[in-house]
């Protein structure tokens, strides 16, 4: 990281503190760093991503000096305490609450950017790996954050969830034990989860700082997947795309802002502002949304290892991706056949997440009724149907069509470089 | 768990000490090989230990080895490197078995119940272990198709007798926990006359065994024993 910098130390203390810390070398490094010059707005999600970190760690940290962790207390602190006595305590929480969902919405659209356009193939597998850990990271998180407000969705979402690893032989009721601190979900896991919840956003930052760091290596991908070949094909990263992260992050907190300030609820669930009963369990669980397509995959499996092996196995899918797509050309602009693939493989997700929040065996077409024919014990028209076919397509995506269609398809012909557009044509219809 | 601790930390010691000695001789005697054919001849004749004792006096000997002899500072690597092992799983222990159910938790083991209180077709939740328990007196009628469904392809397969006591078949005493994930099944619905899990619609009989749904095992029975004719104690 240090070959590219035009810094030189002007002052004597800069002078000083270059050769023990070279501290602002790196800080200019980082502004000049050449960054290919066709990036379009699908690449300001990594900054919107790190603004989304910042803001959850800073209201989280405010936000834990009013909390308190505790079965007969955490309800009383959340509802009560800080979205009414605590001075802004409602816009605080407001932030972070709708600050996870803002969180999920711009990484989900970062993870099929780097899948559309080819960014985890080599050489950034590891900075596509180290964004897999990150997701898993923040998966954790805020199923643990969900937790605290200790709600009835978040009492039985964390009993629910922590059941699926039960699920494992042998090793499964201990674990789930030793996560309980209990017979059952109870103060010590609500305690234990605070305490987590709190870690592992730091954890987050740091695997954050390894992301970029590996980013920084190889440089950026960029919307035609041809390598930076000369300087001509850069731009210096500050002002351009300190300007264009930054217009595209103000865009982001109009979003943000509409649920915080119009919808601060949409988002969550009307069971949660019933305190938790160990006794009772609401007519309907839901996760939050943004784990609604692996609750949906989970649902789909009539077996309950099964279940659980598929829902962790759709997230290993992503660690494994770079390995299984073989194609030479990176961006899916050139791959017409793979784009059409990928295109559905999105509809995939949406429709299991979709699923993930209806009941089971209601019918996806109401009108038709039952059809009477119940393979594997449900109706053909019910969302649990549904949910197995777009299980099937989102495995079936992965291991066949990504490795069989990236060695079988004929790409169109892909741009010598950055600069230099592939037809004279096309050239000619820009100017 | 706790006390098996040192046990399991002086096992592992156990286990490596040997492991190295072994690796120390293997390099001690092939060190000899590579510089003395008669060394070799003549340690190959003598068996066991002494054999490590002579190939150990003639390196000593060796002006080449010196102090620099690899394999014994191989030894102090293998030894360091177990060590550090040792002592580091020794303090991740009590860092993880803190998170085990603590001494209190324990404690709240069992409770008593008065079964007046329950009539005859009625179902009552208590708390035991701050999980949800079910306390059903069922009627002949419930009690004889649990008992007609006993050999009826089970997924779980167990008998209506093997769930209740002897003599007491009209009570039935359930963990109320879905052995699905956790939630709490209701009574009354699903197509079987005992229990519907709202989550993902699990399927429990009169004697609470799973009959249909995701759910792997039967609703669990807790231990319990009745203390007279009228009073449970559970766990």
């Amino acid at each position: 990281m240090t070959a590219h910098t035009t810094y030189e130390p002007k002052t004597a203390i800069e002078r000083w503190l270059d050769t023990r810390l070279p501290i602002i070398r790196l800080g200019v490094e980082v502004l000049e760093f050449p960054t290919p010059k066709n990036l379009n707005y699908w690449w300001t999600f990594g900054g919107i991503l790190t603004f989304c970190l910042a803001t959850q760690i800073i209201t989280g940290i405010v936000l834990a000096m009013h909390y308190q962790a505790g079965g007969a207390s955490a309800f009383l602190s959340v509802e009560q305490g800080i979205m009414r006595d605590v001075n802004y305590g409602w816009l605080l929480r407001g932030i972070h609450a709708n600050g996870a969902s803002m969180f999920f919405i711009a990484v989900y659209i970062h993870m099929f950017r780097g899948m559309y356009y080819g960014s985890y193939k080599a050489p950034r597998e590891l900075l596509w790996l180290l964004g897999c850990v990150i997701y898993l990271l923040m998966m954790a998180t805020a199923f643990m954050g969900y937790v605290l407000p200790w709600g009835q969705m978040s009492f039985w979402g964390a009993k629910v969830i922590t059941n699926l690893l039960g699920a494992f032989p042998i090793v499964g009721k201990p674990i789930t034990t030793l996560l309980w601190g209990g017979f059952a979900v109870d103060d010590p896991t609500l305690n234990r989860f605070f305490s987590l919840h709190y870690l592992l956003p730091f954890l987050i930052a740091a695997v954050v700082g390894l992301h970029i760091w590996a980013l920084h290596v190889p440089g950026n991908n960029n919307p035609i997947g041809v390598e930076v070949k000369s300087k001509a094909d850069t731009i210096p990263f500050h002002p351009y795309y300190t300007v264009k992260d930054g217009f595209a992050i103000a865009v982001f907190m109009i979003l943000f802002a509409v649920f915080v300030f119009y919808e601060p609820d949409a988002l969550g669930h009307a069971d949660n502002f019933i305190p938790a009963n160990p006794l009772v369990t609401p007519s309907h669980i839901v996760p939050e949304w943004y784990f609604l397509p692996f609750y949906a995959i989970l649902r789909a499996i009539p077996d309950k290892l099964m279940g659980v092996i598929a829902m962790f196995g759709a997230i290993a899918m992503l660690f494994a991706l770079p390995w299984l797509n073989r194609s030479k050309v990176k961006s899916m602009r050139y791959r017409p056949t793979s784009r059409m693939y990928f295109l559905f493989f999105v509809v995939a997700c949406c429709v299991l997440g979709w699923c993930g929040a209806q009941l089971p065996d209601d019918a996806v077409i109401p009108a038709l009724g039952k059809t009477g024919i119940a393979p594997m014990e449900s109706d053909l028209n019910s969302y649990v149907w549904l949910s197995r076919i777009m299980t099937l397509y989102y495995f079936v995506y992965f291991l066949l069509i990504t490795p069989f269609v990236s060695l079988r398809e004929t790409p169109l012909p892909v741009p010598d470089s950055i600069s230099k557009p592939v037809l004279a044509g096309e050239a000619a219809k820009k100017d | 768990m706790r006390r098996r601790a040192p046990a399991t930390l002086a096992a592992a010691c156990y286990c490596v000490w040997p492991v190295s000695q072994a690796l120390d001789r293997v390099e001690i005697l092939g060190a000899v090989g590579r510089k003395s054919s008669f060394a070799n001849r003549r340690a190959g004749r003598i068996e066991g230990e002494l054999k490590v004792a002579e190939s150990l006096a003639d390196s000593a000997s060796d002006p080449s080895h010196g102090g620099d002899d690899p394999s014994r500072r191989d030894f102090i690597h293998i030894v360091a490197v177990a060590a550090a092992a040792g002592g580091a799983a020794a303090v991740a222990w009590p860092l993880i078995d803190q998170m085990n159910p603590a001494a209190d938790t324990l404690a709240l083991a069992s409770v008593e119940f008065d079964l007046s209180k329950v009539e005859l077709g009625q179902e009552v939740t208590i708390a035991w272990r701050k999980q949800p328990l079910f306390i059903r007196h069922r009627t002949p009628a419930e009690i004889a198709k649990a008992v007609a469904d006993d050999h009826a392809g089970l997924k779980d397969p167990q008998t209506d007798a093997e769930r209740v006591k002897a003599g007491h078949a009209e009570w039935l005493i359930l963990l109320g926990s879905c052995t699905h994930l956790g939630c709490v099944p209701l009574f009354g619905q699903g197509e079987y006359g005992g229990w519907f899990c709202p989550c993902h619609g699990s399927v429990y009989d009169t004697s609470g065994r799973i009959r249909k749904g995701p759910a792997p095992l039967n609703l669990a029975v807790p231990d319990y024993s009745f203390l007279n004719d009228k009073t449970v104690k559970i766990g």
